[in-house]
C-alpha cells in the first residue's frame, strides 16, 4: 500500500486511543515524516551559545538537509544551507568552527561567501562573462532559511515556505524554556560541558514518547535504579546521599509518586510531566545559589523559578529539555529504525559551578550510551521495534486514562501516568503528515 | 614485591586487569581498585576532568558497584541475552613511575570487542592504569580509558572497554 497520494490511509493509522504499527516501521512513512511533520513543524537547531562571535558556526542536519547555524556580521544568528551555490559540495564538515576571515570557503573550487551567505568572491570570474549565471539560481550565493526564531538562545527553524508561526506552534509551552533561562542568576544558559552522541536502533517516535511515558521507570530502570536503591538500604537515616544516589533513587519511585507527579499538555504534541514536583524536586541545596537568584530576582520571584521542576518537557518532534538540571536532549531521526539522540548540558550565567558538575554527573549517568538507564531504555525501544513485526494486531494501545475531555479540550493538566501526551502527539502527527481537508 | 615493582610485574598486572573484565570476575575487578579509585572514559581528547565535562564514564566506586551488582539483576534487560567483551592489549608501556609511592602509569594500546548475540562493536583507545602499590598488592587508582572514537554517536557500550 502507498501511503503518500492517500491522505485518508494515512488518517486512518491514528485513532483517538491507539496507532497503527505501520508508524514505526514504514520507511514510506519515515520519508512522509521528514517530507511533512519534520518540515511544516518547527524543529530545533541548536543554542546560540554555541556559536557566541561574529563568524562562529555549528553545523548539523535537519529533515535530511544539512544546516550552518552561524553567527552573522550583525551579530544575529542565520541558519543556511550547507551547500555551495556552485556544484553543491557542503561547505563545512566539522561540527563546529570558525569562519576564516569571516567568509564562508568551498573547499572544492574556492567560491568564497560572506555570512549573509551572498557571494563574495568566484576564482577567475571572467569565466562566467556571456554566461547565464547570473541569471541563474546559482548567482543568489547559499539559500538563508527565512523562518528561522531565536528564542532565548534556543535556535528553531521550519523549513517549509508556509505553516504555522513560531509563537502559534509552541504557546505556552515555551514556559518551560522561560524557566530554565530564569533559573541563570544572570538570565543566560550557556552550552558547557560537551555533547553526548548516542545512536538509537528504533524509531523516533519510541523516544520521544517515553519521555513522558511515567509507567515505564519502575519496571525498566529496576536493575539499575533499584540496585542502586539497595546499596543505599542499609545507611542511617539521615546520612547525606551522594549525588549519583540522589540522582538514581526517584527513578524507582512508586507508581503513586508519578501518577501525582502530573502531566500538562499543549496543543501540537508538546507537553511537560512534572506539574507539582518531579524526580529533579528532592535533590540538595547549592552552596549559594539560591541567595544569588534572590538578589537578581527577589525571594519571591525566586522561589517561584525554583519552585516549578518540571521533569521533562517535550517540544514535539525534535527537541526534550529538563529546565531543572539544565540539560535537552535532541532528536535526529536518521531512519524508521534508526535516531542519534544528542544530550547537551548548560552552564546557568552567574551560578555556582556546582550546578554544571549536576547536570554533567546526571546527563553521564542517564543519557550516555554507557548509562545503566540508556541501556534499558534503549533495549525497550528495540524490544517494541522488534516486536511490532508480530502480526494478528495492528494496534499499540494508547488508552491509558483516555477521558472523553479530550476530544474538545485537550491543553490542561492530566494525572501523570496518563498516556495522554501520547496522544497529543499523534493527534499532531496526523495533522501535520495528513491535513484534514473535510468541510 | 618491593616497593620497586619490576616492569614484568607491571605488566603483568595490566593484562590481568583486561583478562579479569574479559572472564566476567567483576568482583575480583572490583578489588583491583583503591578506596578512591575512578574508572575513567572521557568524552573528548585532552578533557581536563570527570567534573565539569561530561564523560562516557566517570565512575567511582560507588558507581561501578552498582554497575557489577546490576549485571546480576535478572530484571537487566538489556543484558538479555547478556554481552560478551574481550581485550587484545599492545605491549603495555611504562610511561612514568614515582617512587615516592605515587606508584606507576601504565600506557596499553588497546582492541575492545563487546558482542551481544549477533551483533558485535569493536573500540579501539589507549588504556592508562595509573597503579599504586597498597599493603604489598598492586591495586588502581585510575583506569583512564581513551577511546579513539570517542566523539562518534555510538551504540550501547554495556561492559568496561
Amino acid at each position: 500500500m502507498s501511503y503518500r497520494d492517500q491522505p485518508e490511509a494515512i488518517r486512518a493509522l491514528v485513532r483517538e486511543d491507539a496507532v497503527h504499527r505501520d508508524v514505526y516501521l514504514s520507511q514510506e512513512l519515515f520519508d512522509l515524516e521528514m517530507e511533512r511533520l519534520w518540515r511544516n513543524t518547527w524543529i530545533y537547531v541548536g543554542h546560540d551559545s554555541q556559536v557566541p562571535n561574529i563568524g562562529d558556526f555549528y553545523s548539523t542536519e535537519i529533515a535530511r538537509q544539512p544546516l550552518i547555524m552561524l553567527r552573522d556580521e550583525s551579530g544575529k544568528v542565520r541558519v543556511l544551507m550547507n551547500r555551495c551555490a556552485h556544484k553543491g559540495a557542503r561547505l563545512v564538515s566539522a561540527m563546529h568552527g570558525q569562519c576564516e576571515n569571516r567568509l564562508l570557503r568551498c573547499p572544492y573550487h574556492g567560491w568564497t561567501y560572506r555570512l549573509d551567505g551572498s557571494i563574495r568572491t568566484i576564482p577567475m570570474k571572467s569565466g562566467y562573462e556571456g554566461t547565464a549565471l547570473a541569471d541563474s539560481p546559482n548567482s543568489r550565493g547559499i539559500v538563508n532559511l527565512p523562518h528561522v526564531e531565536n528564542y532565548r538562545g534556543f535556535v528553531f527553524a521550519r523549513l517549509s515556505e508556509s505553516g504555522p508561526g513560531f509563537r502559534e506552534y509552541f504557546g505556552e509551552s515555551l514556559t518551560s524554556i522561560d524557566n530554565m533561562v530564569e533559573r541563570a542568576p544572570e538570565g543566560r544558559l550557556e552550552v558547557a560541558g560537551g555533547v553526548l552522541r548516542f545512536m538509537h536502533d528504533c524509531n523516533w517516535k519510541m523516544f520521544i514518547e517515553n519521555l513522558n511515558d511515567t509507567m515505564h521507570p519502575m519496571v525498566a530502570h529496576e536493575s539499575a535504579a533499584g540496585t542502586a536503591k539497595k546499596l543505599w538500604a542499609d545507611k542511617p537515616e539521615g546520612t547525606p546521599k551522594p549525588m549519583a544516589i540522589e540522582q538514581f533513587l526517584p527513578f524507582v519511585n512508586g507508581y503513586s509518586f508519578f501518577d501525582q507527579m502530573g502531566v500538562h499538555i499543549y496543543e501540537n504534541g508538546h507537553s511537560y510531566t512534572g506539574v507539582n514536583f518531579s524526580i529533579h524536586s528532592a535533590y540538595s541545596a547549592i552552596g549559594e545559589y539560591e541567595s544569588l537568584m534572590e538578589k537578581t530576582y527577589g525571594a519571591e520571584r525566586a522561589r517561584a523559578i525554583l519552585g516549578e521542576v518540571r521533569h521533562n518537557t517535550v517540544y514535539y518532534p525534535s527537541l526534550t529539555i529538563k529546565g531543572a538540571i539544565q540539560s535537552i536532549r535532541v532528536v535526529r531521526p536518521l531512519g524508521p529504525q534508526q535516531t542519534l539522540i544528542e544530550s547537551w548540558t548548560f552552564r546557568l550565567a552567574g551560578a555556582p559551578a556546582q550546578l554544571l558538575r549536576r547536570t554533567v554527573m546526571y546527563t553521564r549517568l542517564i543519557n550516555a550510551p554507557t548509562s545503566v538507564v540508556g541501556h534499558d531504555d534503549r533495549h525497550c525501544y528495540r524490544a517494541i521495534q522488534e516486536g511490532l513485526a508480530a502480526e494478528g494486531n495492528d494496534w499499540v494501545s494508547l488508552h491509558r486514562n483516555w477521558t472523553e475531555r479530550e476530544r474538545t479540550q485537550l491543553a490542561g493538566n492530566y494525572n501523570g501516568t496518563s498516556e495522554v501526551s501520547m496522544r497529543g502527539q499523534y493527534r499532531a502527527w496526523q495533522q501535520f503528515m495528513a491535513p484534514d481537508t473535510r468541510p | 614485591m618491593s616497593n620497586d615493582a619490576d616492569l614484568a610485574t607491571l605488566t603483568q598486572f595490566v593484562y590481568e586487569e583486561a583478562r579479569l573484565i574479559d572472564e566476567k570476575r567483576f568482583e575480583e575487578w572490583y578489588e583491583l581498585f583503591t578506596d578512591d579509585g575512578y574508572y575513567w572514559m572521557p568524552l573528548t581528547r585532552g578533557q581536563p576532568d570527570g567534573d565539569n565535562h561530561t564523560s562516557l564514564l566517570y565512575e567511582d566506586k560507588l558507581l561501578l558497584r552498582v554497575r557489577i551488582d546490576r549485571l546480576r539483576n535478572p530484571h537487566s534487560f538489556s543484558q538479555q541475552p547478556p554481552s560478551f567483551c574481550q581485550h587484545v592489549l599492545q605491549a603495555p608501556q611504562l610511561e612514568s613511575a614515582n617512587r615516592d609511592g605515587a606508584g606507576w602509569v601504565m600506557r596499553t594500546p588497546f582492541v575492545y570487542l563487546e558482542s551481544q548475540l549477533d551483533t558485535q562493536q569493536v573500540l579501539a583507545g589507549i588504556s592508562r592504569l595509573h597503579v599504586v602499590q597498597l599493603d604489598g598488592r598492586l591495586r588502581i587508582r585510575l583506569k583512564k580509558v581513551e577511546l579513539l572514537n570517542c566523539d562518534a554517536a555510538l551504540p550501547c557500550i554495556q561492559l568496561f572497554p
